[in-house]
């Protein structure tokens, strides 16, 4: 998840050892085609959706670059803080669209990422971890913005099957006289435990398994390792915070959707 | 006696088909109602509207005198109480499932209360501990209903809390109920299929495709 951050902080760095020319592009989208070729030998079906996705990344990317670019020159706080909100709102859209129905997610999504992505912003830069210009808060922001996104889409799907799976438990337990959040409280914890699993996982492989995001961006990009090592470090302490309390948010929020004003369950 | 509940033309539709017809009737405090009819007739869902956890598409359902709806859901299904047809247990010991009701209430947990009722229903104090996996069907049922009474309601809906269950069982689950009714002074409507149940019955009414069917008096017991 971090990989797409790969490039991160890259600006401040020594870029002599980077030189992507345009023609290498072209001849690295040769590997499009392996992808294709499989696709296609093992009847995949997938062709369509390869070519549409690799061309989708470059025009993304293309135009990303391009704001970006304008945006580090500009260097502005209220643009900077405008493209902060641009990602959260993304983040928040898209955690919505893996909520499968449930109700007034966007809103859930938008106060639990906007709330959890400024706060470890805040933090970091309160600290001195990162400096509040647009070429370090702009990508940390898409990281922590990004992992809340994640945490809260699973939390989110692990609250409706959980109240599909153990839908005559809660009747039960309503009918015993517990309230919403009593007769919840397993799939409440359940769901933010699950939202939160795989950033813990990734994180304690985190240098055994994989190298991540954060750290093989500044090394690609000629940075001591050591020094990489601090920044990862740093983002480590980030993404816990974030996932957690943006799960939390989400959930807590989420879960009341499921019940009517009734305190009767709607969903299942 | 005063009434405690009364129905009046309550109906319930779902997904454009109608369960429940312009059901009416009143029960008296300290009543003892059966229900009973064929699968599928809305017994279960005449009962989970008098409990609340569903709200009649018409009708009203009062409850000591004033709608169900106008009372706090939570505090009104502690004195409605519904237990289910095939209960559920919770968490792993029957312990569990007995600290439910005191923890819902931000109570300490009282164990002579609980082991009291489980020897009432032929559990012993020991069984308390005992994993909910290891119970039988019959055993599951008195630990559920158990779990409904440890704080008395002040109307018990008994879902086909006999269906399924050995001989030993149903007589065990009958004198409990018998005796949260005369002694406890609970009024019940017990929902059931069991001829014995039916037989006895001091009051009986048949629900047929969502309609109730009062009883002539001559059939009237």
């Amino acid at each position: 998840m971090i990989n797409s951050n790969n490039f991160i902080l890259m600006g401040a760095m020594n870029t002599k050892n980077l030189q992507v020319s345009p023609f290498s592009l072209v001849l690295a989208a040769s590997l499009v085609l392996v992808a294709v070729l499989i696709s296609q030998w093992q009847k995949l079906g997938l062709t369509k959706d390869l070519l549409v996705a690799a061309i989708r990344a470059v025009i993304q990317l293309t135009i990303v670059g391009f704001i970006l670019k304008y945006i580090f020159r500009i260097n502005n706080a209220w643009l900077t803080g405008l493209m902060i909100l641009f990602i959260i709102f993304n983040a928040a859209y898209n955690a919505h669209k893996r909520a499968a129905g449930i109700p007034k997610s966007f809103p859930i999504s938008l106060i639990a990422i906007f709330t959890a992505t400024i706060l470890s912003l805040v933090i970091l830069v309160v600290t001195g971890a990162v400096k509040f210009i647009p070429s370090q808060t702009i990508p940390i922001t898409g990281m922590i913005a990004g992992q809340a996104m994640v945490a809260d889409g699973l939390a989110y799907r692990s609250l409706n099957s959980s109240f599909h799976d153990r839908r005559e438990q809660v009747l039960e337990k309503l009918a015993l006289g517990a309230n919403v959040k009593q007769a919840s409280e397993g799939i409440i914890r359940d769901s933010i435990k699950n939202g939160m699993a795989p950033s813990i996982d990734s994180v304690k492989t985190m240098g055994i398994v994989n190298l991540p995001g954060m750290m093989s961006g500044l090394m690609f990009a000629g940075v001591d390792p050591l020094q990489a090592v601090e920044y990862q470090i740093m983002t480590v302490f980030m993404i816990l915070a974030t996932t957690s309390l943006s799960a939390f948010i989400a959930v807590y929020l989420a879960y009341k959707q499921f019940y009517n004003d009734r305190d009767q369950l709607v969903r299942d | 006696m005063g009434t405690i509940l009364q129905l009046d033309h309550v109906s319930y539709t779902a997904d454009k088909s109608q369960i429940l017809s312009d059901i009416s009737f009143s029960v008296a405090e300290q009543e003892y109602l059966t229900i009973s009819g064929p699968s599928g007739s809305g017994k279960s869902t005449l009962l989970r509207v008098i409990s609340s956890l569903i709200t009649q598409t018409s009708g009203t359902v009062n409850f000591k005198g004033k709608s169900s709806l106008d009372y706090d859901p939570t505090e009104y299904r502690r004195h409605v109480s519904y237990c289910f047809q095939q209960p559920q247990l919770f968490g792993n010991t029957v312990k569990d499932n007995l600290t439910f009701p005191f923890e819902i209430r931000n109570q300490p947990f009282d164990q002579k209360k609980a082991t009291d009722s489980l020897q009432y229903v032929g559990l012993s104090a020991g069984d308390l501990d005992k994993n909910i996996n290891a119970l039988s069907g019959g055993e599951k049922q008195r630990v559920a209903l158990i779990r409904n009474v440890l704080f008395p309601p002040d109307i018990l809906l008994a879902d086909e809390v006999t269906a399924g269950l050995d001989d030993t069982s149903k007589e065990i689950v009958h004198k409990l109920l018998k005796h949260l009714n005369q002694d406890r002074k609970m009024t019940l409507i017990s929902v059931t299929h069991d001829d014995s149940e039916i037989r006895d019955a001091a009051k009986l009414y048949n629900i047929v495709a969502g309609k109730l069917e009062v009883p002539t008096n001559d059939q009237q017991q």
